[in-house]
Order: C-alpha cells, then structure tokens, then sequence
C-alpha cells in the first residue's frame, strides 16, 4: 500500500529534514543580517571534534553529550582564535579561518583513527548524515501516526530535532523585536539598555543548538548551507523583516521536501539505477533556490 | 494626612531630581584598548538648553555621547541623569546615532524603524495598536516625512534618514536628546527642519546635546559649546566660549582646515 509506505519510509526522513531546514534558517535570518553570515558554518566545523571526543568518552550518540562536546569546542575554538590573533597579530577574521579548518580537519582525524564502525558516526555521515535510514518501521500507514504503540518505534531523531525547533522558534518569536533591533542599530538598541551582547551571544547559541541537533540526522553540509542560502533567498524576496523570515521559512521547507525527493527518484527518473545522498539533494536545492532568487526576485538590487 | 505628607516628599525628591543638570559627567576616561580617547572629562549640561560638542577629528565626541550613554564602558568617571544613576534614568535619554553607523538597506520601512522608538511601551511582546501608529505618525508628521512611512529605508535620501532616525528618538518622549552628527550630509531643507525641530524641544523645556562638525553654524544653532580634544578646553555658553583663542586651543594647528572640510561638508 502507498500510504504505507510513504509514512514508514519517506514521512520521517521528510520532516526531520524540514525541522532541520527550518531551525537552522530561522537564526540563519538574523546572521545574516547581522553580517555573521558564516557564524553556522563556522559552528558546524567547530563542533566536530568536540561530538566525537563526547562519543569517545560516552559511547553514545546522543544529543546531551554531544551538545556538551560541542560547547567544549566552542570555547577551545574561541581560546585559540584569541591566542592566535594576539600572539600572531594578525586579524580576527585570519585567525577564525585557521581555527575552524583546522578543528574539522582534526575531527576528522579523530573519526579516522577511532572505532565508530558500530555507530552512524563516520566521515561520511559527518558530512551528509543518515537522513534515507531514518525509516519508522512500525508505521502500518497514516493511522499509526495516532498508534501511540507505533509512534514509539518513530526514529528518535525527530522528535528530538522538533524539539529543536521549538527552542529555536521560541527564541526567535521571544526575542524577536530585540534581535530586530539590534541587527538594524546596535548603538541605539545599546541605548535604550539592551544587552546586545548577551542577546547577540544568546543567538551563536541557538544556532549552535540547531546545528548540533541537526548534525545528527543530516550531517554538516546541509546545516551550512540552511543557515545561509534560505534567508539570503528570502531578503531578495521582500524588503520586510517579518516577510523575509517567512519567506526563508516556506524555502528551507520546499528545499528539504524536493531534495529528498529529488534525491530518492530524481536518478530513477533520468535512467540512472541508485539514488543520491538527501542531505546533498537538499542543500543543493536551496543552492538552486537562492540562484533562482538571485536572477527573478524582486529586490535583489539594492534600494529596490 | 500621612498621604499629603507621602506625596510632599515624593514631590520634593522629583523637584530635587528636575532642579540636577539632566546630564552631568565628572571624571569620564575612556579608551580603545591602549589608545586614550578621552581623558578626565567633567560636563555639566544646562537644563533646556542646546549644547555643541566641538572638537577635531578623534577628539573623543561620539565616544563621549556614547560613554553618557552607558553604550561605551568608560575606565573611570560616572555619568548622573538629573542628578540619578544613569541605570535608572535610561528612559530619560534619546539617541540619535550616526547615520553612517547603520546598514540602510536593511528589509524594515520608515514607520517599523520609528516604532523601534516606543520599544520601552511595547515590551518584547506587546501588540502595536493603533494608539502607537499613531504616535509613530504624528512623530513622522513633525520631521516631514509621513509620505514615507511605508517606504523601504533603503530608498531614503542620506537627509531623509536623518530625518527617520529623529522621529524615532522624538518617539522616545525623553527629556534629553544625544545627536551624534545629526547634520552630516544631510541636503539644506533638511538641516532646517532638524533644527526647527531641536529648537522646539528646548523651548519645550528639553535638553539637546549634539555632537557638530560645522563651525560656522554653532552661534546661530546652539546656546552652550563644549569645546572637545580628548580633555574639555573649555565648555560654557556660546558668546563666552566660541572665541578664536579657544577654537586654535582645541584644534591647534587644524583649525584651518577643520573650517574647509565643514564648508565642502556642508555644501
């Protein structure tokens, strides 16, 4: 039976990828306004090493210890793009540079020369993730979606990354008249005594939170390109900020909902045998996206 | 009885309060990471009055406006707001920052960005009602601007920003207004209007202190000068302290040229 099928095999792997897509682009917004655009991609190197050596210690794969891992990272990447920029004297951005390539290629290093051959954790999945294997084998079909004896065979990753999204919606929705004005006038927002700097450091934060929930189910290449190419899309689509976001958030859902699809029959349907990596497919679709965006949206131009 | 004496009391600690300089600095040193910028400075700014901060390029201006203003964290000195701590007298202050310091492309209209200037009434979740529109109107309305109101930011003229940038800190309803340069690059009519509006607030009892970079309109613009070159040179009402004497003090050898670059500034 379709119906079947579609919730046992596509439905999950299908709304864990519009959870991620959703909860890295919503920050993703004010990143990018904020000029910290790469801050996701940044984030997602950073935290490599810091997941590993967390499933090294604990054996698990897990979001709380890998959360713990990732903050870790964060605060060592943070320590060594100081020491490099002083002791080096060279500037912020040099420093950065040098600290995420560096701390990923040592992530990388890390999964090599350790044992995950029993666990989803390799370079691969670091990488693309394991969106396709995210089946529910206990759905019978849409019925089960109220079974709570089926729901609790439902892949972990997605309630854990709904989850995630609910902090990071929250967030925004919270904050949102803060994070706005912030991102348009720092010194006047200073001024009325907001503490941009918490709010500012409170958003790397969330953002760090979407990406480590996502690292999981997706792998990294996804969460780079959710933080950025969904917002950017959506700036050219609007010249308002409530817009904009809506804009970014109805993109990364179509990106996750047409790259799995496109990822799991796109082959089939040009003769090709096998299918393509989701995770690629979706980031590649909002690449598309964007470049859509780029050539037709209506304010791509400045003072339009 | 109890409640008249209550009352007495709150209204002579609120006289007290009025009757201190909405501003006084005393002591205020700043500096970027070993680069001094300001050094020692005490200001005390007339109530209801317009005052100047004059002074050459780095002489530490924007970063007194900004050290008032608890935006900057000095190394030493204090800040008192009618005579209170800084901390509990934000809603007292209105900033205009320059305009330069924002990206105008940013996706926001003219009226968003004006409302930004009822954040303390909104809250962080609070509903704009039609009360607030119209306050953020009416505050369009006194820069000339409410034709604009549903524009993009980006398609302003550099004086038309500055005229939203006003209207935002006009809908502050505060009793001091900090200008960082208000009339930088700004077109003729619309340094005429800012200062038509300026005017309005002293003479409503307000306190404005802007930070000015053309000389020759100081007379005519403002009632006290603060003459600014990392320490104050000196600082008091305009026929007193606007003397050529001072002036070379503050600019030393740059006096010249600092009166060229206002005139092309300004033209």
């Amino acid at each position: 039976m379709m119906g079947a099928e579609f919730v046992a095999l596509s439905l999950p792997p299908i709304l864990i990828g519009i959870c991620v897509a959703v909860a890295c682009a919503l920050p993703g917004n004010f990143l990018l306004l904020r000029g910290q655009a790469l801050i996701g991609d940044a984030i997602s190197h950073v935290v490599l090493p810091g997941i590993v050596v967390a499933f090294l210690v604990t054996g698990l794969v897990a979001t709380g210890p890998m959360l713990l891992g990732a903050a870790g990272a964060a605060v060592v990447a943070v320590i060594a793009i100081e020491a490099i920029r002083r002791l080096g004297r060279i500037e912020a951005g040099a420093a950065m540079g040098v600290v995420f390539t560096a701390m990923f290629a040592g992530g990388v290093l890390l999964l090599e020369q350790s044992d995950t051959s029993n666990v989803h954790l390799d370079v691969e999945h670091a990488l693309f993730g394991n969106l396709e294997s995210l089946i529910w084998l206990d759905a019978t079909g849409w019925a089960s979606l109220l079974d709570p004896v089926a729901l609790a065979g439902m892949p972990v990753e997605l309630p854990r990354m709904a989850l995630a999204l609910g902090v990071v919606a929250v967030f925004v929705w919270l904050f949102w008249r803060p994070l706005a004005m912030m991102s348009f006038d720092e010194g006047f927002a200073q001024g009325l005594g907001l503490r941009t700097g918490a709010l500012g450091l409170a958003l790397v934060i969330i953002s760090a939170v979407a990406a480590v929930a996502a690292f999981d189910a997706v792998g990294s290449i996804i969460v780079i390109a959710m933080f950025i190419c969904p917002p950017a899309a959506a700036r050219m689509m609007t010249n308002r900020l409530g817009a904009q976001v809506a804009w970014s958030v109805g993109f990364a859902a179509l990106s996750a909902v047409s790259g799995y699809v496109l990822a799991g029959y796109g082959p089939l349907w040009i003769g090709a045998s096998a299918s393509v990596s989701a995770a690629g497919m979706i980031a590649t679709m909002s690449g598309l996206i964007l470049a859509v965006a780029a050539v037709l949206g209506p304010h791509r131009t400045r003072n339009s | 009885m109890s409640v008249a004496l209550v009352s007495d009391a709150a209204g002579a600690a609120d006289r007290a309060a009025r009757t201190a300089s909405p501003l006084s600095v005393r002591g205020l040193t700043v500096s970027y990471g070993e680069t001094p910028a300001l050094f020692s400075v005490d200001v005390t700014v007339r109530a209801g009055a317009m005052t100047a901060i004059v002074g050459p390029n780095g002489a530490g201006k924007s970063t007194m406006l900004k050290a008032a203003l608890g935006v900057i964290k000095p190394l030493a000195g204090s800040v008192a707001v009618f005579g209170q701590p800084l901390a509990k007298m934000r809603d007292a202050i209105a900033y205009v920052p320059q305009r330069a310091s924002v990206d105008w492309n940013f996706p926001t209209r003219v009226i968003d960005v004006v409302l930004m200037g009822l954040y303390r009434d909104l809250g962080l979740l609070g509903r704009v009602r039609a009360k607030h529109r119209a306050r953020a109107m009416a505050c369009l309305d006194r820069v000339g601007m409410t034709d604009f109101a549903t524009r993009q930011i980006g398609q302003l003229s550099g004086g038309q920003q500055q005229r939203v940038f006003l209207a935002r800190a006009l809908a502050q309803e505060a009793d001091i207004y900090l200008l960082d340069e208000p009339f930088a690059g700004v077109d003729a009519a619309t340094e005429k209007a800012i200062i038509a509006v300026l005017k309005d607030l002293r003479d409503a009892g307000r306190t404005v202190l802007a930070v000015h970079h053309d000389l020759t309109t100081v007379p005519a613009y403002f009632d006290d000068v603060i003459l600014l070159n990392r320490e104050v040179v000196a600082a008091g009402p305009v026929d007193e302290v606007f003397t050529e004497a001072l002036l070379q003090t503050t600019y030393g050898g740059r006096l010249e040229t600092a009166r060229i670059q206002a005139e092309t500034v300004a033209g």
